[in-house]
């Protein structure tokens, strides 16, 4: 019998049908990718599979990227869906190093949702974006019957303009490189989870949705030894590792005790039986940066407003290519996989 | 953080490991049961800290991991029903039944919720009369008292559109028929600290005479694990066997008073199958005769459908501890947590995904495939 004549009747879950998990930034979503739109568009600067594309206009080089919320709750401590929608198109532009300066944004709204809520909505995505310094210059409103949508949904696209000999990507990842982190991880994902799971806590969590293109200039005047910036949403700190170490033929190595995480946070996960490595984060960066620099580049950091708890936490290897591992704070190594689909809360 | 932090103290848990390596002169095979302990002996890399003839097995308590196919398939024919609001706890959602999996139902429109109690299925009943609400009601004596409680309060509710899909297993029937087993090569328990705190662990005094095995109740952090292999090894090597509680922060010898009256008034013993195991005598609970219009698998009608395994999958042997994960041929290969060919890879707390998550690093170099 050949290994592949299965007479399982185990089903392939996740091939015939769109599941949540395609949409999680795990290993489904990355085979979405691989075999549905890869296939259909494939061009050079997409197959880089970047945050943003870089490309050539003229004389200038222009980074643009386009990204959909759909946050449930709308509101939520630290935000709402309007400022994440600017945040984290500012910010798959900042990852490339872009200086972001446009964005265009889209509203698909369900017949029947309140005005002075879609007011709301505007007025803060409006105020995040003066905020950041970029002019909302288009966008699109399609209002779909009532059940076809849930609420609002949000999608805007930026562009911004690269300076000059800034080239930052996953594949440049290269042992010896320093690993860092901006701050604490987990906050957004579980103050989405508590406001939508009613779960309560001393000091409530806020999300950290916040822009980081400032910060990001200011790593990019102290250092130009940073190979690739990525911000840790969904899939959390372990996917975008785990991207970088794929796409640069490397590996990983983190120190558990070296990652920052509020007790709260830590407290929510340990309850619900969740990883912050793989909790969403909307206003923390991973830089992979020549170890020389790490010093410097982490003191620069801590200079910034979002980079105050910025650190060092792993080293990039030769060995292990392709894998993540962290030592744990008993000395032995484990994997940091990347996860299927989303975490499930666990039974007991 | 308290009762975190100091339970993974790595000073401690050297300390603990030291004690251990000094008292261990001979071999030993110590199952823990609980899948989440095995969760944290893989993540912590537990097993590489102790003396190399201490063999760590991983027994069959991960509840999604034992619910047997034909229940998956059962709770996938309810939840497919247009008047239905089907409830569970997240891990079940997964779990691959014959057709497909609770997940698929969901995409295909489906209501599937995901819940982490199930009074909130009753409140799901409360605020949606029009239709039926039925919970998936699994899981060890851990989970048995709040699914007893969400059934004794849709009756005192008068609530006509709540059941429980129940599938209850007990873990000293599961202990027996492994220490019973002519191929058993367990010398030693960490019972599951979790199922404990609602039972206590008089249960267990009965086992460690009749078979002159030691078991520990334990907890789930490191420091915990360590503690509680360092006190089977000593019973060990000393020739004793006894019933033990490393878990004292929250389990005493009687348990849970009010939660095991709860689970007594509503659920009664009864034969289960166990997914990977088989049939086990009185290893289960079911919803009493006077909870009958409770009972989603009678309102339903369900006939008992028939399923079948994957014959390449080695959960049987896995949950009994005569293989391991890494054994198996299909491990990290045709068998992974995204298309997994039986249970154990699917729950986190599945032996084959506690290995497959932190450990198939070495393991996946054989595979070919």
């Amino acid at each position: 019998m050949s290994a592949f004549t299965l007479s399982c009747p185990m089903p392939m879950v996740a091939r015939d049908h769109v599941s949540l998990g395609h949409g999680s930034g795990g290993k489904l979503s990355a085979e979405l990718m691989r075999d549905v739109f890869l296939p259909a568009f494939r061009n050079q600067t997409l197959e880089r599979l970047e945050d943003q594309a870089t490309v050539m206009l003229g004389n200038t080089r222009i980074a643009m990227t386009t990204d959909s919320f759909v946050v449930k709750p709308l509101f939520f401590r630290g935000g709402d869906i309007g400022s994440l929608a600017v945040h984290g198109t500012v910010n798959d532009l900042a990852m490339g190093g872009a200086t972001p300066l446009f964005l265009s944004v889209a509203f698909i709204i369900e017949e029947g949702f309140p005005m002075e809520m879609l007011r709301r909505i505007t007025e803060s995505l409006g105020r995040a974006a003066s905020a950041c310094g970029v002019q909302v210059i288009t966008g699109d409103t399609k209002v779909v019957d009532k059940g076809s949508g849930d609420g609002v949904f949000i999608n805007t696209t930026g562009l911004g303009v690269m300076p000059e000999g800034v080239y930052l990507s996953a594949g440049e990842a290269r042992p010896g490189d320093a690993v860092i982190l901006s701050g604490f991880i987990g906050d957004h994902g579980i103050a989405i989870l508590a406001e939508r799971e009613g779960l309560e806590f001393d000091s409530p969590v806020e999300s950290d949705s916040a822009p980081l293109h400032t910060l990001v200039a200011r790593m990019l005047q102290t250092t130009r030894a940073i190979r690739c910036l990525r911000d840790p949403t969904r899939g959390g700190v372990s996917s975008s590792l785990n991207e970088i170490a794929a796409q640069s033929g490397v590996g990983i190595l983190l120190q558990e005790e070296t990652i920052p995480v509020r007790d709260e946070v830590r407290g929510a996960c340990e309850m619900l039986g969740l990883d912050p490595l793989y909790v969403a984060n909307e206003g923390k960066l991973l830089a992979i940066v020549d170890a020389a620099a790490a010093r410097e580049l982490v003191s620069a950091m801590r200079q910034h407003p979002l980079g105050l708890e910025a650190r060092r936490i792993g080293t990039v290897t030769e060995s292990d290519p392709g894998w993540v591992t962290m030592r744990t704070t008993l000395g032995t190594t484990r994997i940091v996989d990347m996860l299927a689909g989303d975490q499930l809360p666990r039974i007991c | 953080m308290r009762y975190i932090d100091e339970y993974r103290d790595p000073k401690i848990a050297q300390a603990l490991v030291d004690r251990i390596h000094a008292r261990v002169t001979k071999p030993w095979v110590l199952m823990e049961i609980c899948g989440g302990q095995t969760h944290t002996l893989m993540r912590y890399g537990i097993d590489e800290l102790i003396p190399q003839n201490v063999e760590l097995v991983h027994g069959p308590g991960c509840p999604v991991c034992v619910t047997p196919i034909e229940v998956v398939d059962k709770a996938v024919e309810i939840a497919s029903r247009p008047d239905v609001i089907f409830v569970s706890y997240g891990d079940m959602l997964r779990v691959p039944g014959t057709r497909c999996d609770l997940f698929r139902v969901k995409a295909e429109g489906g209501d599937v919720r995901i819940a982490y109690s199930p009074m909130e299925a009753v409140k799901i009943a409360v605020h949606n009369p029009s239709k039926q609400v039925v919970f998936f009601g699994i899981g060890f004596e851990t989970t048995a008292p709040a699914n007893a409680m969400a059934v004794w309060k849709a009756r005192e509710l008068g609530l006509k559109n709540f059941s429980e899909l129940v599938s209850h297993v007990l873990v000293p029937p599961a202990i027996r028929l492994l220490l019973n087993s002519p191929e058993n090569r367990v010398q030693g328990f960490i019972a599951p600290g979790h199922v404990c705190t609602v039972m206590g662990y008089w249960e267990y005094k009965a086992l460690v005479e009749e078979f002159h095995v030691p078991i520990v109740v334990g907890g789930f952090e490191p420091v915990d694990l360590l503690e509680a292999i360092l006190m089977l090894v000593t019973q060990l090597e000393g020739g004793q066997a006894k019933a033990e509680n490393q878990y004292g922060r929250t389990v005493d010898f009687q348990g849970n008073h009010p939660a095991q009256v709860i689970m007594e008034e509503v659920f009664e013993v009864a034969d289960r199958k166990w997914r990977g195991i088989g049939a086990i005598p009185m290893s289960g609970l079911r919803l009493r005769p006077e909870f009958a219009a409770y009972d989603a698998e009678k309102i339903f009608g369900l006939e008992m459908l028939e399923a079948e395994e994957s014959p390449e999958c080695i959960a049987a042997q896995v949950l009994q501890g005569l293989k391991k994960p890494v054994d198996c041929a299909a491990f990290a290969c045709r068998c992974t947590p995204e298309h997994p060919l039986g249970a154990p890879m699917v729950s986190t707390e599945g032996a084959c995904a506690a290995y497959y998550q932190y450990r198939r690093h070495a393991a996946s170099l054989k595979c070919i495939a």
